[in-house]
């Protein structure tokens, strides 16, 4: 009846995960007990759980990324201990087999569940913005790919509760990821929340690079959209080419799994290096599209706190298609050790360092930007500028490691570990952060608190540097990564700085909390009337903040790069209102009722539970279907209406015509 | 050049005081040529990555809203010659890198001999879980997560796994590589100092993983003949049912030498027609590998 489900399922025996997993649990009640009792749901519902809207949309996805960040960040910790005490003979306080979980966890989380929607819920609620548009182009496939990239990250999360996570680490290799050596569901727990999550970023690039080919305000041509927009353009072209690959790669494995079949199997005719490389055929491009909107975040925070035009756009546009392209073509660097011959290596290894190039050109566009301008240091500036000193150097140790002999010595390091947390929060997390302080205004429609957001910021930067500079001396000492247990007693002095800076880190965090609080506590002093609080030059600076459903009550008019900065400029900020009735998606419960079924299905899928997998994936179908028929899926806002909610917006200042 | 680098390694060295084992305290010339090289690729681009970091710090002090003595005459914030010089400089760094990269590579490819092939011991390397064998093929004795080899000679390690993927790899001597079940991978190596190096597993293989250690001895060639001899003259032979035993999962397993080995164990290893672990539920497989005749 329940396949494999066994009350064994529950760690009843080891308390730690027990605890950890009680505290959770009691949370999520406690949240849930408020929400109810304070009548909070049916708002809920509506006004978030089945909208359709880009904004609201973005919001979510950078909500689901901050707090899986909270459960990224503990697993960070636990590992940073554990490697702190378990030395020499001591073993720590994390067996091998929880503390790989752990660490598998911790990528797993870190890249899908909280880079991934961070970035993501930067494009949903910017990209239509600035490209003048009313929403993206299929609104509703929108609020699908956000709640099953939910759905992917309960499922993980429920790994804690109900049996296990896998101890295969980010990368779940064959053969160790196969039956034969995993044959618990630590890794189908793995497996299927990528497919489903998966699914929803797939769905995510179809509609967005749609959205930024076809739906644009008038007069918004490709040579003058922001460079955020050229990058998600970017980034969700990658999507739509790499992460087919992945699930593909995942589809074979699940078929040695379920079906005993032999894609990467040792025997039967299998071949194990194949999945390394599809692996990163997916994983390597993957890495750009984290960065790619990171940098185009760069790109629109360094002109506007400089106060000038973007140095070179024609470059910025094409390096980052340059990128974009040579992505594809250096996946091998992942693994120039596994017996490649020299021309292969070197080939792959010259093609990785070929990508410096392009991103070289975008520091030095950002830099040239600065140049005359005049820089004010507000936290999204702060966040650029320490994203340039310290991306430098993680592009440095990355070209270090695109030499093959030198990785040869440096492969699967900590001195590796320390190169992908360089870029990884130096680049995409810092961007993310510096996003959400540049954008959370028009979000919202009041500041963010100044002086922690700065505090915020020199925790994440020094803790960065304390953690990851130890890291970096003991790779060179010959430390490889993954190690539950420390061999070599004179490495724990630079493990205990690491740890010490992954405390800071935290610190860092607890001031984003902090900020967070202060700020919707004091936001009546905090408001922004204006909508425009920084002096921006991109047209999501043109509407109200927070931006009314519709976005724009009557469509800009682009005449050029920077668009909204020459209308400041040109005087015309408050077009005459001459309102006309807008189409709206409605609102769908659509997205939350195909994820609730795709959560019952992984699971089923996960604990061999086959009716109820039938019963769920039916479910998920006829969803699907019902939504398909529906033709009512669209509303009216009258001109009236629009008036309206311009007129209570502009009353205080009206327009000078 | 020759000499810059040479001050940045006694820098790097210094930072590392008292770093012993890692990959900048080099026994052999393929890791002396990989930390020269890891050197000589930093200072190439830090040529260019200390002026940025500092052109970075310097423009955005400088050209502070608050500083008024900052220069910001109006204009056209574009120019071509800047652009220009955008694009070479990262482009001439590349260009110097492919040479590098392409010339190392091909000098320090793991299958390159060094010097004579013939002159170089064999030795056959199985990862297992979670323990590393180590088969002399040619002297016919073999040992567990110890490596007895003679200095100044070129050693030719040939590896496979009986289990999971597996990277070995000893620091000091230089290159990791791939020990991959199902197939070989191939790696010269060569010690030119005496000494204990610590070599292990460089790639996640499971629980046992972090103890998956082993220390590669180098000694003077009469030291190694002579341990050849002791291994040889005593202790248990690793046959079938030897192997099957050892295949079983362990974990820090204290090194132990065998006098004799089954002849062929390697390949039979290679095309799983030995017992193991990755093998262990082969007879319910649909395609159950042929036993060879002969082996």
């Amino acid at each position: 009846m329940l396949g494999r489900l066994t009350w064994a399922a529950i760690p009843f025996n080891e308390p730690l995960p027990l605890i950890s997993m009680g505290v959770v649990l009691i949370v999520i009640l406690a949240v849930l007990a408020l929400v109810v009792i304070k009548g909070w749901v049916p708002y809920l519902w509506r006004e978030w759980l089945t909208s359709v809207d880009h904004k609201r949309i973005g919001v979510m996805y950078m909500t689901l990324g901050l707090v899986m960040l909270l459960r990224g960040f503990a697993d960070a910790i636990m590992m940073r201990t554990q490697q702190t005490i378990a030395i020499g003979d001591a073993q720590g306080y994390l067996p091998p087999d929880h503390y790989n979980q752990i660490f598998s966890a911790h990528g797993t989380i870190m890249i899908f569940f909280v880079a991934m929607p961070l970035v993501i819920g930067l494009m949903n609620f910017v990209v239509p913005l600035q490209l003048g548009a009313r929403d993206v182009a299929f609104p509703t496939l929108n609020s699908v790919s956000f709640w099953l990239t939910a759905a992917g990250a309960l499922l993980i999360n429920v790994s804690l509760v109900v049996g296990n996570f896998a101890r295969t680490s980010w990368w779940n290799y064959p053969p160790l990821s196969e039956l034969a050596f995993s044959p618990d569901v630590g890794v189908d727990y793995y497996l299927w929340s990528l497919q489903i999550s998966g699914i929803g970023t797939v769905l995510t690039g179809v509609n967005f690079v749609t959205t930024i080919l076809k739906v644009r305000a008038p007069g918004m041509t490709y040579f003058r959209m922001p460079v955020f927009c050229w990058t998600a353009l970017a980034a969700n072209m990658l999507i739509v080419a790499a992460f087919p690959i992945l699930t593909a790669t995942f589809v074979m494995l699940l078929l040695d799994r379920y079906l005993g079949m032999h894609f990467f199997t040792n025997d039967g005719g299998g071949n194990p290096m194949m999945y390394p490389n599809l692996f990163w055929a997916w994983g390597h491009p993957e890495v750009y599209i984290l960065i790619l909107p990171a940098f185009g975040v760069y790109s629109e925070v360094v002109a506007t706190f400089s106060g000038k035009a973007l140095f070179s756009y024609r470059s910025m546009v094409l390096a980052t298609l340059g990128i974009c392209i040579l992505s594809f073509m250096v996946w091998l660097h992942h693994f120039f050790t596994m017996g490649a011959g020299a021309d292969v290596n070197a080939f792959f290894g010259m093609m990785s360092t070929l990508i410096a190039v392009p991103t070289g050109v975008k520091i030095f566009n950002w830099l040239f930007t600065m140049f005359r301008g005049r820089v004010v240091f507000t936290t999204p500036m702060l966040y650029a500028v320490g994203f340039m000193v310290t991306f430098v150097i993680g592009g440095l140790t990355g070209v270090l490691l695109a030499v093959p002999p030198v990785d040869f010595v440096l492969h699967n390091s900590a001195f590796l570990v320390a190169h992908f947390h360089n870029v990884i929060i130096g680049g995409v997390v810092f961007g993310a952060l510096a996003g959400y302080n540049y954008w959370f205004p028009k979000a919202f429609g009041f500041t963010l608190d100044e002086r922690l957001g700065k505090a915020s910021f020199w925790c994440w930067l020094v803790g960065f540097y304390l953690a990851f500079t130890p890291l970096y001396v003991l790779g060179l000492k010959g430390m490889t990564r993954r190690l539950q247990h420390i061999p070599d007693p004179s490495w724990q002095p630079w493990l205990l700085v690491a740890e010490v800076g992954a405390i800071v880190i935290f610190a860092g965090i607890l001031c984003q909390i902090a900020q967070l609080y202060v700020s919707i506590r004091g936001r009546e002093q905090r408001r922004d009337l204006s909508g425009d609080p920084w002096n921006g030059r991109t047209l999501e600076w043109a509407t109200a903040s927070p931006p009314p459903a519709y976005n724009f009550a009557v469509l800009p008019q682009v005449e050029s790069i920077d668009a909204f900065w020459h209308m400041k400029q040109a005087g015309r900020n408050a077009p005459a209102p001459s309102y006309v009735t807008i189409e709206m998606p409605r609102n769908s419960p659509v997205g939350f009722v195909i994820a609730f079924f795709a959560v019952v299905t992984g699971f089923a899928l996960i604990w061999h539970i086959w009716w109820l997998v039938v019963l769920g994936f039916l479910a998920a179908v006829v969803m699907v279907l019902v939504a398909g028929w529906s033709d009512d899926r669209e509303r009216e806002v009258s001109a009236a209406e629009i008036a309206q909610i311009e007129q209570a917006r502009l009353g205080p200042r009206q327009p000078a015509e | 050049m020759r000499h810059a680098p040479n001050a940045a390694a006694l820098i790097i060295a210094a930072t590392l005081a008292g770093c012993s084992g890692g990959i900048f305290d080099p026994k052999g010339p393929i890791a002396a040529a990989q930390q020269e090289l890891l050197i000589n690729s930093t200072a190439i681009m830090l040529v260019v990555v200390i002026p940025v970091i500092l052109a970075t710090l310097g423009f955005a002090w400088w050209y502070r809203a608050s500083n008024g003595r900052a220069r910001r005459p109006p204009g056209e914030n574009y120019e071509g010659r800047i652009e220009f010089v955008t694009w070479s400089i990262p482009a001439l760094i590349v260009i110097l890198l492919s040479g590098v990269i392409w010339i190392s590579t091909w000098q320090l490819d793991p299958r390159r001999p060094i010097g004579a092939k013939a002159g170089a011991l064999r030795v056959e390397v199985v990862a297992l879980d979670w323990k590393w064998l180590f088969i002399y093929p040619d002297l016919g004795v073999a040992a567990v997560n110890q490596l007895v080899i003679p200095v100044e000679t070129p050693i030719r390690f040939v590896l496979t796994s009986a289990t999971v993927m597996n990277s070995f790899f000893i620091p000091q001597l230089g290159s990791q590589i791939y020990a991959m079940g199902g197939m070989t991978t191939h790696l010269y190596l060569l010690a030119d100092k005496p000494g204990e190096y610590s070599g292990f597993s460089a790639m996640f293989s499971g629980d046992g993983f972090s103890d998956m250690r082993f220390i590669a001895k180098a000694v003077p060639a009469g030291d190694f003949n002579a341990w050849v001899k002791e291994v040889s003259g005593a202790g248990s032979v690793l046959d079938d049912d030897g192997y099957a035993a050892l295949a079983k999962p362990s974990k820090a397993v204290p090194p132990r030498t065998y006098r004799s080995v089954r002849p062929n164990l390697f390949e039979h290893i290679i095309d799983q027609t030995v017992s193991g672990p990755g093998n262990a539920g082969i007879g319910a497989a649909w395609c159950r590998p042929v036993k060879q005749a002969g082996g």
